[in-house]
C-alpha cells in the first residue's frame, strides 16, 4: 500500500515537472487536470484504513471539480482568447524544470526537519506537497499569460490539498469543502476576467497590463 | 583468463546487428510494410566490407582513425559489461567510469574525424553530436550512480547483479525513474528518434549520419558495426538493470536476458513509430528532463 502511495507521489512530482516544461496551454490544462485526479486518488489511498464518508466526499468532490469542471472552464476561456502557447516566459522552460527539481530537493530537506502532528502515511507526501506549492508559485511569477498564471494558482492549491489529505486528515470537512468552493469561484471568475481582458486588449499578456495608461 | 568468459561478448558482437533488425521490423509492422529482412544489417556490412575505400586528399590520418576507434571502443566496452547473468571479463571497482570514458573516446574521435574532412555539413553534425552528448553523458553518470548506490556495489557486474526484487519493492518508483532516464539516454546516444532519425538522409537535419557522410566501404562497415555495438551495450545495461533477481543458473539468466533484449528492441521500435522527432532546439529540454528524472531517483534513494 505504501509503495502505491509513493508511486502516486512520484507521479505528482512528475506532473509538476511536466507543467514547468510545457509551452502549449491546452497540454498544461490537461496535465493540471490529471494532477487533480491524482490527488483525489491520493486522498483515497492515504486514508484507506479509515475510509469515512467525509474522506470520500473530499476525494470525489476534488476529482469532479479538478478533473472535469476546471478543465471545461479553462478550455472555454482558451477558446475565447484564441492563443495556443505561452511565448517567452520570464524564466525559460529548461531553467524552470531545473528549478522544479531543486524545489523537490529543498522540499525533501525541509520535510525531514519539519515537526508534524503525527506521522504521515508516506514519507514522500510532505516533500511532494511542498514542491507542488513551490512549483505553483514559480508558474504564477514566471509566466506571462493570464491563463498560465491561473494554472499556477491551481497547482498551488493542489499543493495545499495534497498537504491537507496527507498530513492533517483530522481537518474538518467544512474547511476542505470551503477551500474547494473558493477555488471553484476563483477559477470561474478568472476565466471570465481572462475573456474580458482578451476582448478589451486583444492579448492576455500580463506584462502589457503593467504599462496600462488612462 | 578463461576463454569461456569471452563467449557472451563474442556472441554480442554477432547479435548486435540483429538488434537493429528487430527495431526495423517493429517499425515496419507499425507502418504496415513488409520491411527489410531481419538480417539486412549483416548483408549491408558484408557488402561494404567487399568495397574499396576512397579518401579525400584534404583528410589526414585522423579521418582514418575514427572508424577503427568506433569498433574498438565497442569491443573494449563489451569486455567491461556483464551480459545475461555472466559477470564481465574485466571488472574492478569504478569500472563504469571506464565504460563511459571508452564510449566518450569513440565519440570524440568520430567528431574530430568529421571535422577533419573540412566539410561544412560534417562540421555541423559534429557540433550537434558534441552538444547532445555533453548533456547526455552527465545523465548517464547520474543513472549509474543511482544504480550503484541502490545496489551498494562499485563494479558494473556487482551493480547489475545486485539489483534484486527486494530493491524493486523498497525503491520501485526511483528505479522506474532510473529506467526511464536511461531509456532516454539510450535513444539520444544512439541517434534514435526523438533526438535524431537514423533513416533520414537530409544533411541539414541529421546528427550522427551527417558525420559519417565521407566514410565509405570498409570504413563505413566499421562505423556501422561500432554503432550497432554501442546500441547493444546501452541496451544490455538497461536490460541488466531492469531485470530483477538472478535464478542462479547462468543459462536461464541468459535466456531471460535475451528475451529482455527482444522486448527492448520492440519497445524502441514502438517509440520510434509513435512519437515524432523533436525540433533540434527541444532536444536539450528532452535531455534535461531525463536528467531531472535521474536527480529525482538519486534523491529518493539517498533519502
Amino acid at each position: 500500500m505504501h509503495s502505491l502511495l509513493d508511486t502516486l507521489m512520484v507521479l505528482l512530482v512528475f506532473t509538476n515537472l511536466r507543467i514547468l516544461g510545457l509551452s502549449r496551454i491546452n497540454a498544461s490544462i490537461r496535465t493540471v487536470a490529471a494532477q487533480g485526479v491524482l490527488l483525489g486518488l491520493v486522498a483515497l489511498v492515504a486514508n484507506a484504513d479509515h475510509l469515512t464518508g467525509r474522506i470520500l466526499l473530499i476525494a470525489v468532490a476534488g476529482i469532479a471539480l479538478k478533473g472535469i469542471v476546471f478543465p471545461v472552464l479553462l478550455f472555454r476561456a482558451l477558446r475565447a482568447v484564441k492563443i495556443r502557447r505561452e511565448v517567452e516566459p520570464f524564466v525559460g522552460y529548461i531553467p524552470s524544470v531545473l528549478a522544479g527539481v531543486a524545489a523537490f530537493l529543498v522540499s525533501l530537506w525541509v520535510a525531514a526537519r519539519l515537526p508534524l502532528p503525527g506521522r504521515p502515511p508516506s514519507d514522500l507526501i510532505v516533500p511532494a506537497a511542498l514542491s507542488t506549492l513551490f512549483v505553483g508559485l514559480l508558474v504564477i511569477v514566471s509566466r506571462k499569460k493570464a491563463l498560465s498564471q491561473t494554472l499556477g494558482y491551481l497547482v498551488f492549491e493542489n499543493g495545499v490539498y495534497a498537504f491537507g489529505v496527507g498530513v492533517a486528515y483530522e481537518a474538518p470537512a467544512l474547511v476542505e469543502m470551503g477551500i474547494l468552493l473558493d477555488v471553484f469561484v476563483a477559477v470561474f471568475v478568472m476565466g471570465i476576467i481572462v475573456f474580458h481582458i482578451a476582448r478589451e486588449f486583444d492579448s492576455i499578456d500580463t506584462t502589457r497590463l503593467a504599462t496600462l495608461k488612462e | 583468463m578463461n576463454p569461456a568468459t569471452l563467449l557472451p561478448a563474442a556472441l554480442s558482437v554477432l547479435l548486435a546487428p540483429l538488434f537493429l533488425g528487430v527495431i526495423n521490423r517493429t517499425k515496419a509492422v507499425f507502418a504496415g510494410r513488409a520491411g527489410r529482412p531481419l538480417l539486412q544489417t549483416y548483408i549491408d556490412l558484408a557488402k561494404l566490407a567487399r568495397k574499396g575505400a576512397v579518401y579525400s586528399r584534404t583528410t589526414t590520418w585522423v579521418f582514418r582513425l575514427a572508424p577503427i576507434t568506433a569498433l574498438a571502443a565497442g569491443l573494449v566496452a563489451l569486455l567491461l559489461l556483464p551480459l545475461g547473468g555472466f559477470p564481465a571479463p574485466i571488472s574492478f571497482p569504478g569500472d563504469f567510469v571506464l565504460l563511459i570514458l571508452v564510449l566518450g573516446t569513440s565519440r570524440f574521435l568520430t567528431v574530430i574525424g568529421a571535422l577533419d574532412t573540412g566539410s561544412s555539413f560534417e562540421g555541423m553534425g559534429a557540433s550537434r553530436e558534441a552538444s547532445v552528448s555533453a548533456l547526455a553523458e552527465p545523465v548517464l553518470f547520474l543513472c549509474l550512480a543511482v544504480a550503484a548506490r541502490e545496489s551498494g556495489q562499485s563494479t558494473l557486474s556487482g551493480i547489475v547483479g545486485g539489483l534484486t526484487g527486494a530493491d524493486w519493492q523498497r525503491a520501485g518508483p526511483a528505479l522506474v525513474l532510473l529506467a526511464t532516464s536511461l531509456l532516454a539516454i539510450l535513444l539520444a546516444e544512439n541517434s534514435r528518434i526523438p533526438v535524431d532519425d537514423p533513416n533520414t538522409h537530409l544533411e541539414l537535419t541529421m546528427i550522427h549520419e551527417v558525420m559519417v557522410l565521407d566514410h565509405g566501404g570498409p570504413d563505413l562497415a566499421l562505423i556501422l558495426s561500432g554503432a550497432a555495438l554501442k546500441l547493444w551495450i546501452l541496451a544490455a545495461l538497461l536490460v541488466g538493470l531492469i531485470l530483477p533477481g538472478r535464478s542462479g543458473s547462468p543459462w536461464l539468466d541468459s535466456l531471460l536476458f535475451s528475451a529482455g533484449m527482444l522486448v527492448l528492441g520492440v519497445v524502441i521500435g514502438i517509440v520510434e513509430s509513435t512519437i515524432a522527432r523533436l525540433r533540434l532546439n527541444r532536444v536539450p529540454q528532452f535531455l534535461v528532463g531525463a536528467g531531472a528524472f535521474a536527480v529525482m531517483a538519486l534523491a529518493l534513494i539517498m533519502r
